[in-house]
């Protein structure tokens, strides 16, 4: 922006005008676009409250402890029509959440297999990863979504010929419906049981690496830790008898009732996101790893590595500052690309969100919460993936 | 970089004065010589664009008649196709002069929205459709059910009500746009499809096998289907309000599209008055208009019945009966309060 402060002013020239001035130049026409900046924020405000006015369109948040008087077809939290809209555009948060979460493990996944995989010395390997990318990176994303809803409702049966699962699990077009865990009296100690072996095996990992650089002893840290975040969770279920039963589906009328149900709407939407984020994910692994000098692997076989203890311990530790600043705008990507479910009825934050704000009319106020959320998740994201990043710049220097 | 950035901002502010948006609608569609109508994104019957493109249907009539009143010609009307989210918005922005879009007139939909509904051109209820093999004979009986509902909409509202008192589970399949909504029911997705009565049976026109799918007798809602305009402009709302009167008053009298020049030469006083060719009137003229308005909405479109039976009547594949849209003397609610 100020790319003419960098000169001095020639000595001569004071006595001329401050038109020939670089600084004041610079000076001046920032304060003109400030100027500019201010009075188009000015005019959009005066705009939106003077339509506001108009239309008669009451403004104020108020609206949002109003019942909601809708449905939505799932929700992680207890909703019904009764709710607040406040609290549908809760479900929708969480719901984006959940495709947010679930689709960038899954994204960072098949991304670092297929872009490891393109990188692979046998030529099949490497061009079906290549086809992969090239296919998915080269769709709309709302076609990749629409694709796999309509295959997975075309594929899928109707639920009066469910196909039955082992457990008994059931899949039809209306989705995998599983039976429900009830969890019974005392069952709050397994989540304490949880956290505290996960921080026993993250206690365990650092003493295990302790004593590796002072004897160069090893010890098989993630089994042991494996062993005691499955293991203490599960004595404790034990300890307290046990108390879990199941809901189980039952056939209706019309579809199976009871039972947890996984929505084709979720199912869709999560694939699509995923293999069409995992597309650009694979690239970026690829780029990284190319980008670690070839030397490095040299000097690690001339020291004795193993090939792959190579790459574990010298290539990816290196590639990964090349990967996570890119890799950050996939994972925001996927976020923000998860609204378009709405597109096929998922009913996630913009869902939810346009549904109230149809319902209420209340749009400034509607778009204005909708866009703070965004927001916010991108924002955090952001911070998340910038301190991971100074993190893995640390370890490696 | 600096400078457009500058003059972006002033230009701004310039347009700034001249984007208030005036509250003449009526003028602004006679400088701009057409009426910008909102209708919906293809329905059958309803509003639909046939084979070439054209627009046809209930609601397309009805822009159509408000275009003949102010400019003697049905054809000056754009469309501008809306969802059931995009409607409201539409509206309120301005992008649209009236919204015909089988849209039910509701007290916040009057109120909170800001709009202004009064002509009530289409009576309805909302209704259920089923799958004939699903054996299903009354909205009772549909606890459990799956039902695919367009969001948005007074539907989806009324259909949680109707289950939460009547004690019934179901699971809700909602959708944005109207083509997803059938697609999803066409697929199986869900085993009940439910809106207006009328949008049923112009979907279930629309399934590839139309004689599989019946519509149940429950009618759970009232949906007086009507135009609206924005709060705030008398004027206009009397234009598009007189304009539906005048299709119903025109049935009413039985002046049709093919004998309306005949009835110019008509004596009696009150067709004379509605027609214009009283001496010394000032009906059109008060209203914004010409006195030959209601003369050139029935040249233009026909009467209430012939807009009816053409697009989702007896002439229509809708076949859908007058029902309530019959005229108040033949048992309906199409009543035009007098021209006069
Ligand atoms: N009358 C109801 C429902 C109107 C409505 O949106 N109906 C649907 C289903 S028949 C429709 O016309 N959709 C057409 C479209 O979205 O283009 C309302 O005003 O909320």
């Amino acid at each position: 922006m100020t790319d003419s402060t960098v000169t001095a002013p020639p000595p001569k020239r004071e006595t001329k005008s401050l038109i020939y001035d670089p600084k004041a130049r610079s000076i001046f026409f920032q304060v003109l676009t400030l100027v500019g900046v201010v009075v188009a924020v000015m005019w959009i405000a005066h705009n939106v409250s003077s339509n506001l006015a108009r239309t008669n369109t009451a403004s104020g948040y108020g609206f949002l402890n109003g019942r909601s008087g809708f449905d939505v077809g799932q929700s992680l939290i207890a909703y019904s029509s009764d709710s607040t809209y406040g609290r549908a555009i809760l479900v929708g948060l969480l719901n984006t959440l959940l495709i947010a979460v679930t689709g960038i493990i899954t994204a960072t996944i098949v991304g670092f297999i297929i872009g490891i995989g393109r990188l692979s010395k046998n030529w099949l390997i490497a061009k079906l990863c290549m086809v992969y990318v090239e296919i998915f990176r080269n769709i709309p994303p709302l076609l990749v979504i629409f694709f796999w809803y309509s295959g997975v409702l075309a594929v899928l049966p109707q639920p009066r010929d469910a196909i039955q699962g082992p457990l008994s699990t059931f899949l039809s077009n209306r989705g995998l419906t599983f039976p429900y865990p009830i969890w019974g009296d005392g069952a709050s100690v397994i989540p304490i049981a949880f956290v505290i072996a996960v921080i026993g095996a993250i206690g365990f990992a650092v003493w295990q690496k302790k004593r590796q650089m002072a004897t160069g002893k090893q010890l098989p840290t993630g089994w042991i830790s494996a062993a005691i975040i499955i293991g203490l969770p599960l004595l404790a279920f034990l300890a307290v008898g046990a108390p879990l039963t199941f809901d189980y589906p039952v056939e209706g009328r019309f579809n199976l009732s009871g039972g947890g149900t996984i929505r084709p709407e979720f199912v869709a939407l999560y694939l699509a996101l995923s293999l069409y984020t995992a597309a650009f994910i694979a690239e970026i692994i690829r780029a990284g790893i190319k980008g670690v000098g070839k030397g490095q692997t040299e000097a690690a076989a001339a020291l004795g590595l193993q090939p792959n203890k190579t790459t574990q311990l010298v290539v990816v530790p290196q590639a990964f500052r090349i990967i996570i600043p890119p890799l950050t705008s996939q994972y925001l990507n996927l976020t923000k690309n998860s609204s378009l479910g709405v597109a096929i009825g998922f009913p996630e934050l913009f869902s939810t969100g346009s549904t109230s704000l149809n319902q209420t009319g209340q749009a400034v106020e509607m778009i204005s919460i909708m866009l703070a959320i965004y927001l916010t998740i991108s924002i955090l994201t952001s911070l998340f993936m910038n301190w991971f990043n100074a993190k893995m710049a640390l370890v490696e220097r | 970089m600096k400078k457009t950035l500058l003059s972006a901002a002033i230009g701004a502010a310039v347009l700034g004065i001249s984007s208030a948006a005036s509250a003449a609608t009526l003028d602004d569609v006679k400088a701009k010589g057409f009426v910008q109508c909102g209708v919906n994104t293809g329905l059958a019957g309803f509003a639909q664009p046939d084979a070439s493109g054209a627009w046809k249907g209930f609601d397309v009539d009805y822009c159509r008649a408000v275009a003949a009143a102010i400019f003697g010609d049905a054809d000056k009307v754009k469309y501008t196709p809306t969802t059931a989210q995009s409607r409201f918005t539409a509206l309120q922005s301005g992008e649209v002069d009236i919204l015909a879009r089988n849209t039910t007139w509701t007290i916040s939909r009057d109120t909170a929205l800001g709009f202004n509904f009064r002509y009530v051109n289409y009576y309805d209820g909302q209704g259920f459709m089923v799958p004939k093999s699903l054996n299903v004979k009354s909205a009772l009986e549909l606890s459990g059910a799956a039902v695919c509902v367009q969001s948005g909409t007074t539907t989806e509202l009324n259909l949680a009500d109707y289950f939460r008192t009547n004690n019934l589970q179901y699971n809700p399949v909602v959708f944005e746009k109207l083509e997803e909504v059938n697609a999803a029911y066409q697929a199986g997705r869900c085993d009940v499809y439910t809106t207006d009565q009328s949008g049923l049976y112009a979907t279930r026109l629309a399934l590839s096998n139309p004689d599989e799918h019946v519509i149940l007798p429950e009618i759970i809602s009232k949906e007086p289907l009507a135009p609206a305009v924005r709060q705030g402009d008398d004027k206009w709302l009397d234009v598009v309000t007189w304009v539906g009167y005048a299709l119903v008053q025109a049935e009413e009298f039985g002046i049709t599209s093919a004998n309306v020049d005949e009835m110019k030469n008509s004596t009696n006083p009150d067709i004379k008055r509605f027609l214009g060719t009283e001496a010394d009137t000032k009906i059109g003229t008060d209203l914004g208009l010409t006195n030959e308005w209601a003369y050139n909405v029935v040249k233009g479109v026909g009467n209430y019945g012939e807009v009816f039976e053409r697009n989702i009547g007896q002439g229509s594949p809708l076949k859908i009966a007058r029902g309530l849209n019959a005229l108040w003397s033949k048992g309906g609610l199409q009543f035009a309060p007098p021209v006069r």
